[in-house]
């Protein structure tokens, strides 16, 4: 659905040059909700803006539904913006206006015949349970019924592909969740491919199948989101985890590892949905010799799956723990040695 | 009105009360028409500025300077000056430089530019995000500007406009003087020189009180659209 190859960009910035994207490909397929993270600066909305031709790339190319976009001339770009919603962290809305003269823009600028757009505002608006909210000045709304109108406006055209910048950032908690049910449902019942950056961990979790983690203007690492948040490889990413699943030892605990002066090794173990096949703490509970503490243990649930950590203290032999640790992988478990400076 | 009461305005303020009322309807119309011709110039100019500025939709450095620089240098002229420079220029567009006719090109010449900052100002305070949105729909700069730009920026550019009309009344003030009539003329010609005090209060008041009927209708209107923000 969108293909990004190779994409260089450079700002400059007075006599600087600023090196926004070094090198930049991703691969979106239609259907996907793909999450691009990564922290302040890193370059994620100038990529977001390759895809519907705001930005163009210095070099490398971008293809959206089949179309390069380097091919297309003024207009055929202006036609394809209309395939393509925007929404934004701002909502960038006309605050003085009503909502429906909001959501009916993208259908003015396109020429639609009145009634037409009369019956597409109620249809959308419908969808994002705004209703009765027409009539009322967007000035009047919460953030949160803002961002409805933003999506409602975004979503007017029909359009196949739904570009997102940082569009719960200004929201509450309760607010963001509700807002990216919301994106849920475009997806799922209207077919939308959904391309959203941001730099909530959380919003990845909650709704996105594939994620790629952004850095000083590279992508440094990309995939299904269970398996990159189960074996983040980067540091950056290990951070990003690290927002919503805690894998470290709590502090009270650092002390009993310290001070331990029995020979013992702390394991950091994932579970991914139910890999578990068979009661694994409990086996290990029932070796000969070995003592077992739990010192941390968190539960997430992501895409409709379960991902558990275990923080584990194992106290005895090293001949010993090395069979434990041969049970563990042998349980389909993800192990991670933990190191402790004394 | 009786003719006792024109009798006694006479003799008050040294000219007859006709008199007044036609100086009054020149000041109107210099002011509203170089008021609409200007308004219309220095809305295209603020749109050149907006859009060829640097980072605007269609940044062209050229035609910025051109219009910057012209700008600036028309608004560094003294009104007076421009005045008596425009002369052919007047001569050629209305076959004479004296009249209030005549006036309105110096004043349109004059005030174009001022409008042009002022509107240039209120155009800039849109908000980047909604230009940005507009672009993302796939408007055309046509569309963004009908649509976005101008609706955006209306209630601040009434409100630019009425600040505008008093400098412009100004103006015609200076106008008058030189030959196009008006109300200027009446406090400097009949009032001033002729040492007549009455006469010069009056027309003090009329332009006061002109220029607080303008502002209070810009507020007002610009009030109005700034409404549901
Ligand atoms: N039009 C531009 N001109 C100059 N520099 C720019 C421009 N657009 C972006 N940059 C620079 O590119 C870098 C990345 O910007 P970008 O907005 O893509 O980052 P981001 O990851 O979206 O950050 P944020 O989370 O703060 O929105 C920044 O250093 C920014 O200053
Ligand atoms: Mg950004």
């Amino acid at each position: 659905m969108i293909q990004i190859d190779h994409a260089v960009k450079t700002f400059a910035d007075g006599k600087q040059a600023v090196h926004t994207l070094r090198d930049v490909s991703l691969t979106v397929e239609k259907g996907d909700i793909y999450g691009i993270v990564g922290f302040s600066g890193a370059g994620k909305s100038t990529l977001l803006r390759l895809v519907n031709g705001l930005e163009k790339p210095d070099s490398g190319s971008v293809t959206v539904a089949g179309q390069d976009l380097s091919g297309l001339n003024h207009k055929e770009l202006l036609l394809l913006r209309r395939k393509i919603g925007m929404v934004f962290q701002q909502f960038n809305l006309l605050e003085g206006k009503t909502v429906r003269h909001n959501v009916s823009i993208p259908l003015l600028l396109a020429g639609t015949p009145k009634k037409e757009i009369e019956a597409r505002v109620k249809e959308v608006l419908r969808f994002v349970e705004l209703e009765e909210k027409e009539n009322a000045y967007v000035s009047q709304l919460s953030g949160g019924q803002k961002q409805r109108v933003g999506i409602a406006r975004a979503l007017a055209t029909s359009p196949d592909i739904l570009l997102c910048d940082e569009a719960t950032s200004a929201l509450d908690p309760q607010t963001t969740e509700s807002i990216l049910r919301l994106l849920q449902r475009v997806n799922r019942e209207m077919g939308v491919t959904i391309l959203l950056i941001t730099h909530q961990m959380q919003v990845i979790q909650m709704i996105c199948n594939k994620v790629a983690v952004m850095e000083y203007g590279r992508i440094v690492e990309e995939g299904a989101v269970l398996s990159v948040f189960g074996i983040p490889r980067e540091k950056v990413t290990r951070r990003f985890v690290r927002t919503v699943i805690n894998d470290r030892i709590p502090e009270k605990f650092i002390s009993v590892v310290r001070n331990e002066t029995r020979n013992q090794r702390v394991e950091l173990l994932k579970f991914i949905g139910d890999s578990v096949k068979e009661p694994l703490i409990a086996n290990l509970c029932r070796m000969e010799g070995l003592e077992v503490n739990i010192l941390g243990a968190t539960i997430q649930e992501m895409q409709g799956s379960v991902m558990s950590v275990f923080i584990l203290q194992l106290i005895g032999e090293d001949a010993l723990i090395d069979r434990a640790e041969i049970q563990i992988d042998g349980a389909g478990a993800l192990r991670e040695r933990m190191v402790f400076q004394a | 009105m009786t003719a006792d009461w024109q009798e006694r305005f006479k003799t008050f303020f040294g000219i007859k009360w006709p008199k007044l009322l036609e100086s009054l309807g020149q000041t109107v119309y210099m002011l509203g028409l170089a008021l609409l011709i200007g308004a219309v110039i220095g809305l295209l100019l603020a749109l050149l500025l907006v859009l060829c500025r640097k980072g605007g939709l269609k940044q062209n450095r050229m035609v910025y300077a051109i219009v910057n620089v012209y700008v600036n240098i028309v608004r560094s002229m003294p009104f007076i000056i421009t005045l008596v420079f425009v002369f052919p220029l007047t001569r050629l567009i209305v076959g004479k430089t004296y009249g209030s006719t005549a006036m309105l090109v110096p004043l349109v010449i004059f005030i174009s530019p001022y409008m042009a900052r002022l509107i240039e100002n209120s155009l800039l305070e849109v908000s980047p995000g909604v230009i940005e949105a507009a672009q993302a729909m796939g408007a055309t700069t046509r569309q963004i500007i009908t649509r976005f730009l101008l609706p955006e920026a209306l209630p601040s550019i009434v409100l630019a406009m009425t600040t505008g009309t008093v400098g412009l009344l100004g103006a015609t003030a200076m106008a008058g003087y030189v030959g196009g009539g008006g109300v200027g003329d009446l406090a400097l010609t009949y009032g001033y020189q002729r040492y007549n005090f009455p006469l010069l209060i009056l027309t003090i008041v009329i332009l006061v009180v002109f220029v607080q009927l303008l502002q209070l209708l810009g507020n007002r209107v610009s009030g109005k659209l700034r409404q549901h923000r």
